[in-house]
Order: C-alpha cells, then sequence, then structure tokens
C-alpha cells in the first residue's frame, strides 16, 4: 500500500491521473449503466407494439408488465410486442446529454418564450455576481474588524451566530413584499445566504493572524490605522481570498432558491421547464454546465491567488 | 562553542581559576569608560503579578537596574525566572504591576519606535520583500518612501544581505532572517535594542556566527543592547555585564561585571575569565534548578533497567 501513506504527498504525475480518474470514474460509471443492456436498464422501451392494443412505438413500459404481455401474447397466439431494454426517461445516456449540450447553444429554444440556455445562465451569473458582492462589501470589512477587536466581536457575533441559522429562503416571502418580485429580492436572498457566514468565517481568520506579527510591528511603532492596514490587513489576505472562494460556491447553492421566488428566472427556470416537459437530457446539459462554470470559476481564482500572493506557503504546499 | 550542556563542565578545577570578580586593568577601564556614559534605560522596583485574588503569582518582584549607553546587558536566569516578561514589559508589550521604565529619563509606556525589538521567533512580514521589512519601521513612523528605502539598503549593507534585498522573507536562511529582524529594529534608530533569546531557534555553528556578528554591529553603531537568553557562554561572550535573575518569584540575584577582555573571539570561550564567569552563573543558577528538580521528584533512579545485565553501553 505504498500509494496510501497517512499526509504524505503524492507525485505530480499520480496528481494528473488521479485528478483525471476523479471525473473519468463517474462517467465509466454512467457508460456502463447507459450502454450495458444488462446493466439496470428496469425498462423497456418499444418497437414494435405487436398485437397489444394500448402499446404504442416509443413507450417505454416496466420490463415484468413487457414480459406478462409477451407472455399472454404467446399463450393466445398472438403477435408479441417488440422493444429494447432501456433506462427510465430521467437517465439519458452521455451521447444524449452530449447532444444535448450542444443543440442547447446551436438550436433555438422549442418553446415561445422560451430562453437559450446562455442567456439563462447569464441571467443566473448577474444574480450571483451582485449578490455576491453586496455581501462583500459589507462582510469583508465587517470580519476582518471583528477580527481585529474582541470588543465589536463581541458586540456583533452572538447576533451572527443567531442569524445564520435562520434560512435564507424564509425570508423568500418578506423580501419579495419588499424589493418586487424580479431580481432584487432574488439577490437579497444569495445576500442573506451569504453574508453571515461570511463575518464569521473572515473574522475567525483574521483571529489567525500571527500575534506576534503585529507584535513586532507595535515595536517598531506602528500605530492603531496603520496597525490594520499595514499589518492585518495584508497578513489576512492570502486566506482571505481563499474564505472568498469558498463563500462563492456557498453563493451558488442558494442560486437555486433565490430563483425560485418571484418570478421564476435564470437557470433554475431553465431546468424546471427542461423537466417539465421530460427534456432530461437538456436539464442535465444545464446542470453540467453550472458545474463547468463553478469550478472554473473557483480554478482561474486560484491561478490568480498564486499570483497576487508569491509569498504565500499555503498556496506553495497545495501546488 | 557549545559547552553548556557538556558534562565535562562540571570537572572544571574550580579552585585553581580566579574569582570572576577578578579584572584584568583593560576590562577595569572599558566598563569605568562605559558606566561614565549617560544612563539609558532605567528600571525602578519593577513589579508584575499575574492573575487575581488568591491566585495571584508574582512574575517579576522588585526589579532594579540600569544599563548604560552602549552598554551590552545580558539578562539570565532559570526557566520560569521571567525573563521574557522582563523583556517584554521594557518594550511596552506588557503591562507592569507596579514600578518605573525610565528611558534616557522619561517614563515609557506602550510600546514605540525608540525601543527597537527582536523576537525568538521569526516576525518579518512575509509578505514584505526584505528591503522593505527594513523600510516598514521608518514608514509608518513618517519617513519619506525614498529617505526609507535609501536607509534600508545601507543597513542591509551593514549585515551583508544588500544581495537579498528584493527576496522574500521565505526564500532566506534562520540566521538570515534574524540578521533582517535585527536591521529592521536598527533603522528606527532606537537608543536600545531588546533582544529575546533571538538566536534560540538556530542551530549551534549559525548561533555561533550570529553572536559575532551581533558584536560586530554593536561595536560598530551608537546601540545599547538587552539581550535575554538562557545560554550562559552566549550570555558571557556577549555582555559587558550579566543581569543574573533567580525564579519564583522573579527576582535580580546578582550584576555580574564579566572580567573577560574585548575583542572577543571562541578562544576566549576556555580562557580562565571566562570560565570562572561561567562557574559562577552555574552556582546561581544551576544549583537553584536542581532543588527545583527534586522537588518535580524528577530522579533518574528510578528508571527501571529494561536492557540485558550483560548489555551495557558505559
Amino acid at each position: 500500500m505504498r500509494w496510501l501513506q497517512v499526509l504524505k504527498p503524492i507525485t505530480p504525475r499520480a496528481r494528473v491521473v488521479l485528478g483525471g480518474l476523479s471525473f473519468v470514474l463517474p462517467i465509466v460509471v454512467w457508460c456502463i449503466v447507459s450502454y450495458v443492456p444488462f446493466v439496470w436498464h428496469p425498462q423497456v422501451f418499444i418497437t414494435n407494439p405487436g398485437s397489444v392494443s394500448y402499446l404504442e412505438r416509443g413507450m417505454r413500459m416496466d420490463r415484468s408488465a413487457f414480459d406478462d404481455e409477451v407472455k399472454d401474447a404467446h399463450d393466445e397466439n398472438r403477435a408479441p410486442p417488440e422493444g429494447t431494454p432501456s433506462n427510465p426517461i430521467y437517465l439519458p445516456a452521455p451521447h444524449e446529454v452530449a447532444a444535448a449540450l450542444y443543440t442547447s447553444f446551436t438550436q433555438p429554444p422549442v418553446s415561445q418564450d422560451g430562453q437559450w440556455l446562455h442567456q439563462s445562465l447569464w441571467h443566473s451569473i448577474q444574480i450571483i455576481f451582485w449578490g455576491f458582492v453586496i455581501s462583500s462589501i459589507i462582510g469583508v470589512p465587517l470580519g476582518v474588524i471583528c477580527g481585529t477587536y474582541s470588543a465589536l466581536a463581541r458586540l456583533n457575533e452572538p447576533f451572527i451566530e443567531f442569524f445564520r441559522y435562520l434560512p435564507a429562503p424564509a425570508f423568500g416571502a418578506l423580501a419579495v413584499a419588499i424589493l418586487g418580485i424580479f431580481d432584487g429580492p432574488k439577490i437579497t436572498i444569495i445576500v442573506i445566504g451569504t453574508l453571515f457566514q461570511q463575518v464569521l468565517i473572515i473574522a475567525n481568520t483574521t483571529r489567525k493572524l500571527d500575534v506576534n506579527l503585529v507584535e513586532a510591528a507595535l515595536t517598531l511603532g506602528t500605530k492603531n490605522a496603520k496597525l490594520l492596514s499595514r499589518v492585518v490587513i495584508p497578513g489576512i489576505l492570502p486566506d482571505l481570498y481563499r474564505d472568498q472562494r469558498i463563500l462563492l460556491g456557498w453563493a451558488w447553492t442558494y442560486l437555486i432558491v433565490a430563483e425560485l421566488i418571484g418570478t421564476t428566472s435564470g437557470i433554475t427556470w431553465f431546468i424546471t421547464l427542461q423537466a417539465r416537459y421530460q427534456h432530461f437530457a437538456n436539464m442535465y446539459a444545464a446542470i453540467i454546465i453550472i458545474g463547468i462554470i463553478g469550478v472554473g470559476t473557483d480554478m482561474v481564482l486560484a491561478l490568480i491567488g498564486r499570483r497576487l500572493f508569491p509569498w504565500d506557503r499555503t498556496l506553495a504546499k497545495i501546488a | 562553542m557549545n559547552i553548556h550542556g557538556n558534562p565535562m563542565n562540571q570537572f572544571v578545577p574550580t579552585p585553581l581559576l580566579p574569582s570572576y570578580l577578578e579584572q584584568s586593568p583593560d576590562v577595569t577601564a572599558r566598563l569605568d569608560r562605559m558606566k561614565a556614559r549617560e544612563v539609558i534605560l532605567d528600571v525602578q522596583h519593577l513589579n508584575k503579578l499575574f492573575g487575581t485574588g488568591e491566585h495571584t503569582t508574582t512574575a517579576l518582584n522588585d526589579i532594579n537596574f540600569s544599563t548604560h549607553r552602549r552598554e551590552f546587558l545580558c539578562v539570565v536566569g532559570p526557566s520560569g525566572c521571567g525573563k521574557s516578561t522582563l523583556v517584554r514589559i521594557l518594550a511596552g508589550l506588557e503591562e507592569k504591576t507596579s514600578g518605573q521604565v525610565l528611558l534616557k529619563g522619561a517614563p515609557v509606556s506602550g510600546p514605540g519606535s525608540d525601543r527597537g525589538m527582536v523576537f525568538q521567533g521569526y516576525t518579518l512580514f512575509p509578505w514584505l520583500t526584505v528591503k522593505k521589512n527594513v523600510m516598514f519601521g521608518p514608514e509608518v513612523n513618517g519617513h519619506g518612501k525614498y529617505a526609507a528605502e535609501q536607509r534600508a539598503l545601507q543597513w542591509l549593507q551593514l549585515v551583508g544581505l544588500e544581495k537579498f534585498a528584493d527576496a522574500y522573507p521565505h526564500q532566506l536562511s534562520g540566521g538570515m532572517k534574524q540578521r533582517v529582524a535585527i536591521v529592521r529594529a536598527l533603522a528606527n534608530q532606537p537608543p536600545i535594542l531588546l533582544m529575546d533569546e533571538p538566536f534560540g531557534a538556530l542551530d549551534a555553528q549559525t548561533r555561533c556566527r550570529m553572536q559575532t556578528h551581533l558584536l560586530e554591529i554593536w561595536r560598530k553603531i551608537d546601540i545599547t543592547i538587552v539581550f535575554i537568553t538562557h545560554d550562559l557562554d552566549e550570555a558571557i561572550f556577549l555582555a559587558d555585564r550579566i543581569l543574573v535573575l533567580s525564579a519564583h518569584p522573579g527576582e535580580v540575584q546578582e550584576l555580574i561585571e564579566v572580567p573577560v577582555s574585548r575583542p572577543r573571539s571562541m578562544a576566549q570561550l576556555l580562557s580562565p575569565p571566562f570560565l570562572a564567569t561561567k562557574a559562577r552563573l552555574e552556582e546561581l543558577i544551576h544549583s537553584k534548578a536542581a532543588e527545583d528538580e527534586e522537588e518535580d521528584g524528577g530522579s533518574y533512579e528510578m528508571i527501571t533497567r529494561l536492557t540485558s545485565v550483560t548489555d551495557n553501553v558505559e
């Protein structure tokens, strides 16, 4: 078990291979379930209804019911129905999703008031962006100040601690009553969902600053405001940046709830619509795109972070 | 250099050594010159209590001493004697319970740029280059960026680190980091430099080089140094005078004038005045420490033999 050692780093080659496998393995499982006929496939896709009157070409039915029909037809010397083993409609095969992914960008939407996938996505990204920016404008300074001054932390944190347990969607109705049915309440839900965690996390990060650095700065004659701007903030900046990356991920999890409030919009609306018409391939395509956008943003931010903070040793350890 | 901790040390024939109080004329003359200079730091009846009510412990009890301009004072004592607390009070990082600390006659309160400090741990700002670390003090004290930069480069030249001006602290070795920490403190041009076991985290050879280096800096610039250490050799090698503290409570036991002549070199480590001073320090510190150890019940005789009786290492 040379490759399972506690807290031992792995070789760069192994990093690449294992990183690839973490995506390849689930796809392989998906392919096996989709393309190997004797794995799962609990239903039958009717290719020829035969003599069974209620069957139609293109229908799916449970295998046991199909087997019964075939048996009855044999017993009664009628033409038996024909079909191929298939999975339920909610699990399309990889190639179907890939095709949907492609057509969602090339073919105009089917329904009349339909939006293109990228239009829905763009709307969602804007909601996330503004929610996160507003939350950060309040949350980052408040967090840093709470982490720096114990008195202010005590004054703020117990209430924030209480408030963060109140589920953000619970404020949905209130937000709609105050801000109308369009983007206002949606952004508000993202802010409520992010802000309170943000203050507490950033306050904790600030408290983890090496107190020796502050003392060194004090003995060099640094006073009040300069202590904050020249020692505390630069000292926590790489960790604060990492926190922001994690918090941005959390903001995405609030997106679906936020978009269901008022008029359903954005990617949530797209997904709901596709599911309603049983276009599950389109739905999966949308979900995959959300994932790609999320991981992609995070990877870009990580790269930028490495450029911004060349002295940061934590980043070097991960890389 | 690290004789300290070597058991051979206990067999130094003490009766043959001169008294640590005997000084050669050059040492006496040098110390007289030092005492003739003005007092820089004056500590009067300094007390420090920790805790409140019944749980109060006395960390420092009626500490009195003063240092003269350009003196090198070392503070030694057993662990728990409050030497770190003392230097932190001098730096203003901790509050004193009572007493006075006077710098050039004026009482000090809180930390300030008039007392430089070098810590045991590495406290360079990791987000600043070496040069910007040294510029930090002058800049926050209102000197212009250009002046601060010129000054920083001069200081780095003094310790031979000008090549590393644009490196980040994590790219330096431990010894180099502490050299930068020293010049960062000196860049404010404080009258006094406080050092809290600054070489404690370094390996023996590096520590040795750093001591020689520090003496060079001290010789060349107008600075008074208060240096905390638990390494007796280090204290004798560096100091003009050594303040010996006792533990529980921390009190001044003796202020020893080091009879070793200057300039110092590693060869003096085995000279009679050096060994005599060492013997006196051992007597003051380790006899007391041994008593404490007995109170802990830490006797080695209690350890049961776990090897075969024929398998001996001594």
